[in-house]
């Protein structure tokens, strides 16, 4: 690290912070990932990682680069808008896709499919229940 | 001192990113169905992307960087595709 030696002290406390924040919040992310016990509470933990794990040291990144060229470093923050942006689109397909194979093979554990929306039998339920708005509503 | 200090931070920081990347990688080999795997990977691409960010601050070179935001690219698109694939049973229909 002979390159670092020449950072001043504040840079370097908070290069070291932000490090530690971030990789401790992975590996606490992580390891909720490794001893959950369902899939849908699994998904959940790994983004502390990706969140304030990303952040925390893409920001380290970005003090110590600045710092230490003495102009504003700031392209790290590609790769932090970028997995803000993408990991919930992920999580949601894996979701939705974990699910759709629950209800496929009809575990216990998932929630069934809501009937559809609009369907003779859901209209047909509808139907008394709306009584005396019958006349402000289509006659039909 | 400031290298002393940051020699520490970093050396702590890639030992704690490492074991997250043995967690992720022990439940990508265990994991009792497909769609944990697939998280697990999505998991170990995130944390090597981590990595590879402490190694461009250990060696202070910018190349790492480039590296890691391939990975990044590279672990959304193989993500959405297995998770596709999960859902229908094949990629592109």
């Amino acid at each position: 690290m002979s390159h670092a030696a020449d950072l001043p002290l504040w840079a370097a406390l908070l290069v070291a912070f932000f490090l530690l924040l971030g990789a401790g919040l992975t590996l606490i992310g992580s390891y909720g990932f490794y001893s959950l016990k369902s899939f849908y509470d699994r998904i959940h933990a790994p983004t502390l990682g990706t969140s304030w794990g990303t952040g925390a040291i893409v920001m380290a990144s970005m003090i110590f680069f600045s710092v230490l060229q003495s102009r504003p470093v700031v392209h790290e923050i590609l790769i932090g808008i970028f997995v803000t942006v993408t990991m919930p689109v992920t999580l949601m397909l894996l979701g939705r896709a974990a699910l759709y194979r629950d209800r496929a093979e009809r575990n216990p554990d998932v929630p069934a499919m809501d009937p559809p929306r609009g369907s003779l039998v859901a209209s047909q339920e509808e139907e008394p229940a709306a009584g005396p708005d019958a006349a402000a509503g289509p006659s039909a | 001192m400031s290298g002393t200090i940051l020699l520490f931070a970093v050396t702590a920081a890639q030992v704690m990113l490492a074991g997250a990347m043995a967690l992720a990688l022990a439940r990508m080999i265990r994991g009792p169905r497909a769609q944990d795997r697939v998280l697990g990977l999505d998991t170990l691409y995130a944390n090597s992307m981590l990595m590879l960010l402490t190694f461009g601050i250990r060696t202070g070179s910018t190349l790492y960087f480039e590296a890691a935001l391939v990975i990044a690219v590279l672990g959304f698109v193989a993500t959405a595709a297995l998770a596709k694939f999960l859902m229908r049973g094949e990629v592109i229909e």
